[in-house]
């Protein structure tokens, strides 16, 4: 086989090889722009962060608008400080109230950002000041027991 | 009776101590290896001549393979998954099964088996028919003319043939999923782009493939280089370069995913 031909198939290779990746990364992964969009740090705290993991999307009217960078906690308050990564385009007013919520009865958990009405808005680094937690199915059911519970004495 | 013993524990010593000699080599050979490979990227066609052999002429069987290995996974995930209610998330079950795991590692298992083995018949009887004694004798190196070319054609082909295969599979999973059985096509591809993370998910199979063919190819060109240069060793090499490369493989797969995925 002449080294001609011999290059044009290995070029051939290497290019479906390579097409393949990028396929895989943009198709499959959806590493678009966005994901190297400039972001903006926020940071909110929670009492309860439930099953929130890093990376776990944030979301406004439904719209993915950042992802969870990290989450930690704070020794002195006891609660659970999580920044999250908002896209630069986005910006939020100040009395922005953050809560943990739940895709579906048993899909993964977001935080939702809910706007107000202020006309100043969230500089980065700013703590987003009214949150909610996320909601523990265990504490749910125990609360509805114990309901059921003192109503039965009731009567 | 004490006689018998004393005769098996010698023959586990011996063995042991083959095995180490064995592995010592293989560390020398392996260094050797790059060593002389600036000299064999002189000469930068050899290397792509064999990115030819093993990289296009694998082609075929990683491409039919992954398109089956996707039209599986489809059928069985949908199988289990419509049983919950959420046949929506085949996309995330065909993708992360295939970009994670089964990619590198069937890719990297087919690849042991159609380059591999063909790497190692071609050194051994190079060695059986004394050509890479006469390359040493005309000032040669065969470690930089024939060893080297082979490893890093291999090293090449692997991560790419891997990354082939999983978007064979994923289309395949798409065609059953999609095409035969009428999942939603937005769900689908909206959820496996949701949960397949470029870096934890893509990246480290690329990683994993890479790694596994660097693997197979030390294992394939060693093998034939220390192969006995009969009919008879030629074959034995070419058996335990099939062997020893699935044990590396899945040993390392095991090793590389719990270095990888640790609390995901």
């Amino acid at each position: 086989m002449n080294r001609k031909l011999l290059d044009l198939w290995v070029g051939f290779f290497v290019a479906i090889g390579i097409a393949a990746l990028l396929f895989l990364a943009l198709k499959v992964g959806n590493l678009s722009a966005a994901n190297f969009a400039e972001t903006y740090t926020l940071v909110a705290k929670f009492d309860n962060i439930g099953g929130l993991k890093v990376r776990g999307p944030v979301k406004s009217a439904g719209v993915v608008v950042g992802r969870v960078a990290d989450i930690g906690f704070d020794p002195l308050s006891y609660e659970a400080v999580v920044t999250l990564k908002i896209e630069a385009r986005y910006r939020f007013p100040k009395d922005t109230f953050a809560s943990i919520l739940t895709a579906g009865l048993l899909g993964e958990q977001y935080i939702g950002l809910d706007v107000g009405g202020d006309e100043a808005m969230l500089q980065p680094g700013e703590t987003i000041a009214k949150t909610q937690s996320a909601v523990v199915l265990e504490k749910l059911i125990s609360q509805f027991l114990f309901n059921k519970a003192s109503e039965g004495t009731e009567k | 009776m004490a006689e018998r013993f004393l005769a098996i524990v010698e023959r586990l010593g011996h063995a042991v101590n083959e095995r180490l000699q064995r592995l010592g080599f293989a560390t020398r050979f392996f260094f050797m290896l790059l060593l002389y490979s600036g000299q064999a990227f002189r000469r930068i066609h050899l290397t792509i001549r064999e990115v030819y052999f093993s990289g296009v002429l694998s082609l075929l069987i990683i491409l039919v393979s992954g398109l089956f290995v996707g039209l599986v996974l489809g059928l069985q995930g949908y199988e289990t998954l419509q049983r919950y209610g959420s046949s929506e998330a085949l996309g995330i079950l065909v993708a992360l099964s295939l970009t994670r795991e089964l990619g590198p590692v069937v890719a990297g298992l087919l690849f042991a088996s159609r380059a591999g083995s063909s790497i190692t018949a071609e050194i051994g009887l190079m060695k059986a028919t004394e050509q890479l004694k006469a390359m040493d004798m005309m000032a040669v190196n065969p470690i930089a003319r024939v060893v080297a070319p082979r490893f890093w054609g291999g090293v090449i082909s692997m991560p790419l043939l891997a990354a082939l295969f999983s978007a064979m599979g994923i289309f395949g999973g798409y065609l059953i999923g999609v095409v035969f059985i009428g999942v939603d096509e937005g769900a689908f591809w909206s959820q496996m782009q949701a949960s397949v993370d470029f870096h934890t998910d893509i990246w480290n199979g690329v990683v994993k493939s890479f790694v596994f063919g660097a693997a197979v190819s030390l294992i394939a060109v060693y093998e034939g280089y220390d192969s006995v240069p009969t009919a008879e060793g030629v074959s034995r090499a070419i058996t335990r370069t099939v062997v020893n490369s699935a044990l590396a493989i899945l040993a390392l797969d095991f090793v590389l995913t719990s270095f990888m995925f640790r609390g995901l």
